[in-house]
């Protein structure tokens, strides 16, 4: 027994939270958003979510397989991944498409790029991105959830928004948090979306930082652009931003580690999604903003990095 | 603390020991004490094996200006001076002493004369003190104050951020005189006007009977501190009971500040009143292998075998054995090494709690950058190793870390950063020592 000790640096202690911990809580928070599809949407939106999970995790096996890497599916980011690309997508997309976006997501953005933790940027949004250039009809086909099957509206608030301003958008207020109207099949409930945003900051796997500045500044954007606070809780409550902020804005990977870049950071992608709904050609301006910010992460890692507590200059 | 401070790591505190009075354990049969239980150079021995010490005599005088001396804890026969491999892998000249278990004391001890500031630091300097909170740093050197007026304040560290040690809780609470009679011999030979106690506040009995000390005397403040680790760490408990930063490559002293441990005082105190040297160590003893967790007074040299033994043996099958806190503490090979002046625990775990987890790729969640104490950076630390750029290493200021090891504790991904920042800090000193000579030959190569 004597020389069967362990030897090994210090600490000899860990804490309880590991990589799979983390991704399982970041699917608890998504639960609420997916069960809202599912009212929402109906049986189909299950179906997708359950393609574009079962695809992403057999994508990522595959490629670990074919590449001799070790087997990673275990940590479970490849079913957040498939979980939020398919809360991003119409429910009505053709199931084809889901498998392909979740190729994207997994094998292009991630596994190429050395899998977790190696990805430049957000896997789902750039599939998503992918998708809505690739598949532009079936992405942005407006699908209204199953409670407002008699309406003949032909456009999401965002795409109605411009054009009649609020009376031209079919839902109220409450419907609109809650999530009763056009939109991809997870991102129109904002109550969903938030409730796992408190779980998330309960359980201190994210911090208030990005999501807060991103959707307030959004929120604020728009009221001084439109000088209407119900037009602005309209445009704050619209398109992506909920699911956006919360869920892709907050990716470890590829946004930055401390509080003031993760406020620079919010405010970026806030003042970029504002631009492109605003004074762009595309209604939603989520993804993108968060897409162009996940490219100029490694700088706001570097700028906000504090400085070593009394470190000298070389 | 800001929206945007630090937050501190919550280790499970563990403190099982807190309410046992510390015991004394029964005279072992031999010691083996160690030349280098402290920082800096190795204590000569100057006695010959065959010879009869007492407890407290010198066996070994100070090998240099940063260095301690170092005295028999037991009387009986020196039976062999020899080389040993060390904890840490190198090799270190012991003395071991065979025990006539009598613990008779040397004939020589009297009470230190002390009457003005040079006669307490050389006190303290013959007493073989060191820095009990586990850093082992000579404690007279600490004291050699060039200009006392520049010293604004001492802190005394109780802080024990550490989980499972309580030995320094203990002496709060049962020796809390002796720090008192320390705080007055500060306060008389350095003209100490301000001592703070810093103390986490996950150990309320400490804190009242320090505050009892502090309303006998208006120059003591006790500080309750959140028992946030590393709180004990010598910069982060100036920072957070002075405010004050210690800058890089400078000393506590710089700053105004002398920091001491509480036992540390506390033994000072004991050898001014009685002349007796360091000779014997508080220990908790504990961890899920060891069947009856106590905290024991043992004498330095002592074997951990016997040490557990005292405390019921082990329950369990150790697998991992370790000097000090599971934090920063120093895991062993065997059950032969001895309690040192600075060991304040040992720990034994089971199977379960020996086991260290596999690696796996980081994540960039920024926990480690978020609750390191000295605000580094381990992530880009560990590329700019991997890319073996120095330049980058000296800018990310590796040589800051104090390796406590809060980031592992916080990585979700098991990320080796200790090992990394160790590498990175010994890779960084040989490349700037090579500059630095390179630097010199060109400038002869010049004349």
């Amino acid at each position: 027994m004597e020389n069967n000790f362990i030897v090994s640096v210090n600490p000899h202690v860990y804490g309880k939270r590991n990589t799979t911990g983390v991704m399982l809580d970041v699917i608890i928070a998504l639960l609420p958003a997916v069960v809202a599809s599912v009212v929402l949407f109906g049986a189909r939106a299950a179906m997708v979510i359950g393609v574009c999970v079962v695809s992403c995790v057999i994508f990522e096996y595959l490629f670990t397989l074919i590449c001799k890497r070790p087997v990673s599916v275990g940590d479970l980011s490849a079913v957040v991944t498939g979980i939020l690309l398919a809360l991003n997508i119409p429910s009505t997309i053709p199931l084809w498409q889901a498998v392909v976006g979740s190729f994207i997501a997994i094998v292009v953005v991630k596994c190429l790029f050395g899998g977790i933790g190696r990805n430049f940027a957000n896997p789902a949004i750039t599939a998503r991105v992918v998708m809505l250039i690739a598949f532009t009809g079936t992405m942005t086909d407006i699908v209204f959830p199953v409670q407002k099957v008699d309406t003949v509206a032909t456009a999401t608030p965002l795409s109605a928004l411009p054009m009649g301003g609020v009376e031209a958008v079919d839902a109220s207020l409450l419907d609109m948090f809650l999530g009763v109207r056009g939109g991809a099949l997870g991102e129109t409930s904002a109550a969903a979306l938030l409730l796992g945003f408190v779980y998330l900051l309960v359980r201190g796997i994210i911090t208030w930082h990005t999501p807060v500045v991103f959707i307030g500044t959004v929120f604020l954007g728009s009221l001084a652009i439109t000088g209407d606070v119900t037009t602005a809780l309209y445009y704050t409550l619209s398109g992506g931003l909920f699911i956006g902020a919360i869920f892709m804005a907050t990716d470890y990977v590829t946004s930055p580690s401390t509080p003031w870049g993760k406020v620079v950071f919010g405010l970026g992608c806030g003042i970029i999604t504002l631009l492109i709904r605003f004074y762009g050609s595309y209604p939603e301006g989520v993804s993108f903003s968060i897409l162009f910010m996940n490219i100029l992460n490694p700088y706001i890692e570097k700028w906000t990095m504090r400085k070593p507590l009394g470190g000298v200059k070389a | 603390m800001s929206i945007f401070g630090i937050r501190g790591v919550h280790v499970p505190h563990h403190k099982h020991t807190e309410k046992l009075a510390a015991v004394r354990m029964p005279i072992p049969k031999t010691v083996v004490i160690p030349m280098s239980m402290h920082i800096g150079a190795p204590a000569k021995p100057i006695v010959n094996v065959g010879d009869t010490v007492g407890v407290g005599q010198l066996i070994a005088e100070a090998g240099g200006f940063i260095s301690s001396p170092v005295h028999a804890s037991v009387s009986g026969t020196v039976k062999k001076i020899d080389s040993v491999t060390g904890s840490n892998g190198s090799p270190m000249t012991v003395i071991a002493i065979e025990s006539d278990g009598e613990m008779r004391p040397y004939e020589g001890i009297t009470p230190p004369t002390v009457t003005n500031y040079d006669e307490f630091v050389a006190a303290v300097r013959a007493s073989g003190i060191v820095g009990l909170g586990g850093a082992g740093f000579p404690t007279f050197v600490k004291l050699s104050v060039k200009d006392l007026s520049k010293v604004s304040e001492v802190i005394l560290n109780g802080a024990e951020c550490e989980p499972y040690i309580t030995s320094d809780t203990r002496t709060m609470i049962d020796r809390a005189d002796d720090i008192f009679e320390g705080i007055k011999l500060l306060e008389k030979y350095l003209g100490v006007k301000k001592v703070i106690i810093g103390i986490e506040d996950n150990k309320p009995e400490a804190i009242a009977k320090m505050k009892e000390l502090s309303a006998k005397d208006s120059a003591i403040e006790v500080k309750s501190l959140p028992a946030s680790y590393p709180q004990g760490g010598e910069k982060v408990l100036i920072f957070n009971t002075t405010g004050k930063v210690v800058p890089e490559g400078k000393l506590p002293l710089d700053v105004g500040s002398i920091v001491m441990n509480v036992t540390t005082l506390a033994c000072i105190a004991e050898y001014c009143r009685t002349g007796m040297p360091l000779v014997e160590k508080c220990c908790t003893v504990d961890g899920s292998a060891v069947a009856e967790p106590k905290n024991v007074i043992v004498p330095i040299g002592t074997s951990m075998r016997d040490v557990f033994e005292f405390c019921g043996g082990f329950k369990e099958e150790p697998k991992k054995v370790i000097y000090g806190g599971p934090m920063m503490g120093i895991a062993v090979p065997n059950l032969d090494q001895p309690i040192m002046k600075n060991t304040n625990a040992i720990l034994a775990f089971n199977a379960k709690d020996a086991e260290d987890p596999e690696e796996t790729p980081c994540i960039h969640c920024g926990n480690c950058i978020n609750h390191c104490p000295m605000r580094l950076n381990p992530p880009a630390i560990g590329t700019a190793l991997a890319h073996k750029d120095y330049a980058a290493l000296a800018d990310l200021k590796v040589n800051l870390c104090m390796e406590c090891g809060a980031c592992v504790f916080v990585c979700p991904a098991r990320r080796l950063i200790v090992q990394r920042h160790k590498l990175a800090k010994q890779e960084l000193r040989a490349y700037q020592a090579k500059l630095a000579e390179e630097k010199k030959k060109a400038e002869e190569a010049n004349k």
